[in-house]
């Protein structure tokens, strides 16, 4: 932690967050909001002068509320960087003159109570998403009595309590009554395996925690009664069965089997039901404090990062990474890379090993010093354009640069483009060629797919972040579905234009399908936007002329959903099949005229 | 069929039907496929292929390229989020424009989710085939831009893996913007005990 703080080609920004990113892969630009300190970083010697003489005692958060601090405080004794920090909403503030006993206390004039928070910008080629995870809070699983008990803590405050740098130097006692207990229960998969509460996936970690804190036990109190109830033990890792073995050797008892119920006993301690996972016969034991083996959430700012970047999540919420077996952390958008548990619950070991391969990919992307752009870029047909300015409307990068007054051609910046298509599909004109997904690609493969027996196929396009790979993923999960429906894949559903429909019932086709990512999910920012507004004016055409609407239909399938995307072809081929052969004759016959 | 311009040469099309051991192979009827795609107009050479995307498979397509002089290569085969990079390589290296290779995805999107329905699966096999193939006779190369790069990483996080990032890259000669939105650096870990399989102090 020491080496972050020095390190002369590392910035350091603590109580901040990212905003704000724009750009692309090879040069983003990053908006960091800095919260103020009201301590200078660099002069602050962290001698602690100020906090002796602050009024105001509040639970320390480090400690889990097991211990107190001052206002003005250190995090931890290790803290990077080793400065203060006033939390303002907790300080008594000097103006008017109320308090600022700690502006008189510090010697060297560290504290500023006029700091205000900063905004800095910062350019980058790459960006790595260390985004870390939340503890889950067991409060919701009443049963064990998190909230009545002040006896039953999480794993994370026994942490703090078991530590020799904690709140009672690493002196194990009932947060209660302070009495040294006899006898400990740990209660694991708090919160993790349940589809009722908590996450459905096993927060990998926790197994491996409980045996450590049961060893720490044994050390410091052999004598200590020490029973583990849990569902399976997950000691998989290198090492892991071993330390699992010397737990058992030490006396600690491992019960198969979920308590059901915990009540407390006179004396502080419980009395805790447990259905033996063999004989089905309820078993009672007696322990003086109970730990919670509490699993992990995706972080909180999960959502938030994963729209500012144009990233996904898995349903479980964490992030999900380009392939699951080959790019293990890379994101699907270019230049961005995971490491740690925001990708998935994991221990040190594997976070430190996902953090060098993260920096690895993100060396292997920078050590060139420049950067090839993809050439699916969209390209204006100078000739052809009327200069209406709506390819610039429509543009999420603002790529496309027009002069309505002038009557200027449009021009595309194609550094900035990055190849959604919107414009090609909403050009009036088409004066937009897209590279690589150009009309006659397209439209040849539409013809293509319905050149035989097209009242039995099913036409569907997708976007190649989200409903394509989800796709991929029911092909993945070997989810069986209809097999007529044929896929056509773009890079975004904006560059489905209105004549890939109109071809395609021209042709025959029975339904169409557009998919895309998520509304809030596009990976061009919003341009899926266009999507949902374009097909709903088609709907509208396609009431007026006489077609039934539902015959073209607009889907959100996500790279994780393969799942919905096999339940949406089955859903599209159940109307594929009302739908009859008059009805398609009489479609191709009303669209003959306009082709 | 969609005539190309005639003042241009036809393309000269090679098609290859990936059997990906029995991953396609047992499902969809390759040889089969690769037949129907040896009629279709432009198409100079079709054949099915045990393994494309290996070595001896990659070898044989870039011999077809210049013995044949084709100019478009269609490999159906794994989905293209898979393996478009490697046949991209492959033609490349025998002198053709990356962007004149097509896919078809009859793995994770035919035979691995009509496994139950070989007959149909084949059907389909044929059609992203033939698809494939008319959108590759109107593919055109395209060239990459060359742009200068930021040489600087931003980490989000400060927690271990953030920091061990965040290392890595200062220690090999990348600047880093480290952001950590607690007042200090060491996330979770820094809250834990003794941390296995040391069982020494985490910070």
């Amino acid at each position: 932690m020491t080496d972050v703080g020095r390190h002369p080609r590392i910035k350091l920004y603590t109580l901040s967050e990212v905003v704000d990113v724009t750009g692309y892969v090879g040069n983003f630009t990053a908006k960091i909001l800095k919260k103020s300190r009201y301590v200078d970083e660099k002069a602050c010697t962290a001698c602690g002068d100020c906090a002796k003489v602050c009024p105001v005692v509040r639970p320390d958060a480090f400690n889990y509320g097991l211990s107190s601090r001052k206002a003005i405080y250190s995090p931890f004794p290790q803290a990077v960087p080793s400065a203060y920090v006033i939390n303002a909403s907790e300080c008594l503030g000097h103006n008017p003159a109320v308090c600022a006993k700690c502006v008189e206390a510090c010697s060297k004039g560290c504290i500023d109570f006029h700091m205000s928070d900063e905004e800095i910008t910062e350019t980058v080629g790459a960006i790595v998403v260390a985004a870390g995870m939340d503890v889950y809070d067991p409060t919701e699983m009443d049963e064990y009595g998190y909230t009545r008990f002040e006896n039953v803590v999480t794993s994370l405050e026994f942490e703090r309590l078991i530590n020799a740098g904690g709140p009672t130097r690493g002196e194990v006692v009932r947060p209660a009554d302070r009495m040294r207990p006899k006898s400990i229960g740990f209660i694991q998969c708090v919160g993790s395996r349940s589809a009722r509460k908590g996450g459905a996936y096993c927060s990998n970690v926790c197994c491996m925690n409980t045996i450590k804190s049961t060893l720490a036990l044994k050390e410091h109190y052999p004598d200590m009664d020490i029973k583990v109830f849990y569902m399976d033990i997950r000691a998989f890792g290198k090492g892991f069965e071993d330390l699992y073995t010397r737990s058992r050797r030490l006396g600690v008892q491992y019960l198969r089997g979920l308590p059901g119920t915990v009540e407390e006993t006179p004396e502080g301690g419980f009395r805790v039901a447990v259905e033996n996972a063999a004989s089905g016969a309820v078993i009672f034991y007696d322990l003086d404090m109970l730990v919670l083996a509490v699993g992990m959430k995706p972080p909180e700012s999960a959502r938030k990062l994963q729209e500012m970047l144009g990233l996904q999540l898995t349903p479980d919420g964490f992030f999900l990474e380009a392939h699951p077996k080959l790019q293990p952390v890379d994101a699907a958008t270019r230049g961005i890379f995971y490491a740690g548990c925001a990708e998935s619950p994991k221990d040190i070991k594997d976070s430190v090993t996902q953090a060098s391969a993260a920096a690895a990919r993100a060396i292997r992307l920078m050590h060139k010093g420049e950067i090839l752009t993809d050439p699916i870029t969209s390209e204006v047909i100078a000739d052809q354009c009327k200069s209406c300015g709506r390819c610039a409307e429509v543009c999420p990068y603002h790529a496309i640069t027009v002069d309505v007054q002038k009557k200027t051609a449009a021009v595309v910046n194609t550094a900035a483009c990055a190849g959604c298509g919107t414009c090609a599909a909403e050009c009036p004109f088409d004066a937009i060629i897209m590279n690589h997904f150009t009309d006659t690609q397209i439209l040849n493969q539409v013809d293509a797919l319905l050149a035989e027996v097209p009242q039995e196929k099913i036409l569907a396009f997708a976007c190649n972040w989200c409903s394509y790979a989800g796709a991929d993923y029911a092909g993945v999960s070997r989810l069986q579905y209809p097999p007529n429906v044929r896929l056509i894949r773009t890079m975004c559903s904006g560059r489905v234009d209105e004549k890939f429909i109109w071809e395609g019932f021209a042709k025959g086709a029975p339904v169409i399908l557009v998919s895309g990512c998520h509304i809030g999910d596009c990976h061009y920012i919003d341009a899926n936007h266009w999507t949902k507004k374009r097909i709903e004016k088609i709907h509208k055409k396609m009431a007026k002329r006489g077609i039934r609407p539902e015959r073209l239909q607009l889907e959100w399938i996500s790279a994780a959903e393969g799942i919905r995307f096999s339940d949406t072809m089955h859903r599209i081929e159940a109307l594929r099949q009302t739908v009859t052969a008059s009805e398609i004759a009489d479609t191709i016959n009303m669209l003959k005229p306009t082709y | 069929m969609e005539k190309s311009n005639s003042s241009s040469p036809r393309p000269r099309i090679g098609v290859y039907v990936c059997h990906c051991g029995l991953n396609i192979g047992r499902t969809v009827d390759c040889e089969k496929v690769a037949q129907k795609a040896a009629n279709v107009e432009d198409v100079q050479i079709a054949r099915d292929i045990a393994y494309a995307c290996s070595e001896p498979g990659q070898q044989s397509i870039k011999a077809d390229i210049l013995e044949h002089g084709l100019d478009r290569v269609v490999v159906a085969s794994c989905s293209p989020r898979l393996h478009e990079p490697t046949f991209r390589q492959m033609v490349q290296s025998v002198g053709l424009n990356p962007y004149v290779l097509e896919m078809a995805n009859i793995r994770e999107h035919c035979s691995w989710v009509h496994q139950n329905d070989p007959d149909a699966a084949t059907e389909k096999a044929i059609d992203l085939t033939r698809m494939a193939i008319s959108r590759a006779r109107s593919l055109t190369p395209l060239e990459p831009d060359t742009l200068p790069l930021t040489p600087r990483t931003l980490v989000i996080g400060g927690g271990v893996a953030g920091i061990q990032a965040a290392l890595d890259l200062a220690d090999s000669g990348f600047e880093v913007v480290l952001v950590e939105k607690k007042p200090s650096i060491g996330g979770m870990m820094a809250t834990l005990d003794k941390t296995f399989p040391t069982m020494d102090c985490s910070i």
